[in-house]
């Protein structure tokens, strides 16, 4: 049964990786990038490591893909013209892929694990626990400095994108929070004496 | 048949070659090429995570959950940088920022 949900997950993997650099239009892409990515977290399930498998859908799909998918959609680009070129480097692209493919089916193939590889664990898989507890108990202690620094990663990336794409129009109305806030009644409203009959 | 390591390394290979073939036949399109980035990290993470299942260690699973950390903040950078460069040049093609060649 894995053997199916193992071929079924990686075909269409693979075939959603074909569509992503081969579709006309990159909406097209974007849409099998997410395919991939849900193929993706398949074959993760399929080798236990549900947490992982989770997350790659929440950032993944739903942010990272989503975050393409606006950028795309935002920029009126006339993909038709960016596509020119793919005649041209169609023979390269093939060349460096098989020599790529080759290179890693050699490894993928001829590898042999080291007779210790098995012993020497950092942090064993325990069968009692589940793997989303066992995470965060590797985690929290014995990587607990590479967990702060990814956030930190992440807190970098976060400001350095508001930066780059933050910018003040001068002629666009917005709201003055401390302004609005100092007024009173008193600097407001103004009380006028209207003599009776005379009209304002 | 039951599936082994090896499968796994296939599948990753090929989808890694899919990355890199991508990146190069799409010179022009840079949205396709970070999307291709990402084939190639999502690759490099089921290898981490079938080599983790195989040895039954949880490192490897640690390590490719810090490869996503950094994938998404390389995606979000890289589409910020793309936002921006097409405010000033009305266009992404990466023939067209040569801004910094003298």
């Amino acid at each position: 049964m894995a053997a199916v949900f193992f071929y079924l997950f990686s075909g269409v993997l693979i075939a959603s990786a074909f569509g992503v650099i081969t579709a006309r239009n990159p909406v097209h892409s974007v849409l099998f990038l997410i395919l991939a990515f849900c193929n993706g977290a398949g074959l993760f399930l399929l080798q236990g490591a549900e947490f992982l498998a989770m997350i790659l859908i929440v950032v993944y799909v739903g942010a990272v893909a989503v975050l393409f998918l606006f950028v795309v959609m935002m920029l009126d680009v006339d993909f038709a013209e960016l596509k020119q070129g793919f005649q041209k480097y169609l023979p390269a692209g093939l060349g460096v892929g098989a020599l790529v493919l080759g290179e890693l089916g050699f490894v993928a193939i001829g590898w042999t694990s080291a007779p210790t590889a098995g012993e020497a664990a950092a942090s064993p898989i325990l069968a009692h626990v589940t793997n989303t507890a066992a995470l965060g108990q590797v985690l929290y202690t014995k990587y607990v400095i590479f967990f702060q620094v990814s956030a930190l990663v992440l807190l970098t990336a976060m400001i350095g994108a508001i930066v780059l794409t933050l910018r003040h129009r001068p002629n666009v109305k917005r709201q003055d929070i401390e302004v609005q806030n100092a007024r009173t009644a008193k600097t407001v409203v103004e009380l006028k004496k209207v003599p009776s009959r005379a009209g304002v | 048949m039951t599936i082994g390591l090896t499968h796994y390394l296939v599948v990753a290979a090929i989808l890694f070659t899919f990355g890199i073939a991508g990146i190069i036949l799409n010179r022009k399109n840079i949205i396709v090429i970070l999307m291709s980035v990402e084939l190639i990290l999502l690759s490099v993470n089921l290898n981490f995570v079938a080599f983790s299942a195989q040895l039954g260690d949880l490192t490897g699973q640690v390590f490719a959950l810090f490869v996503l950390t950094v994938a998404a903040a390389e995606a979000a950078i890289g589409l910020a940088i793309l936002v921006t460069f097409y405010r000033n040049r009305g266009s992404i093609a990466v023939d067209d920022i040569n801004s910094l060649k003298g």
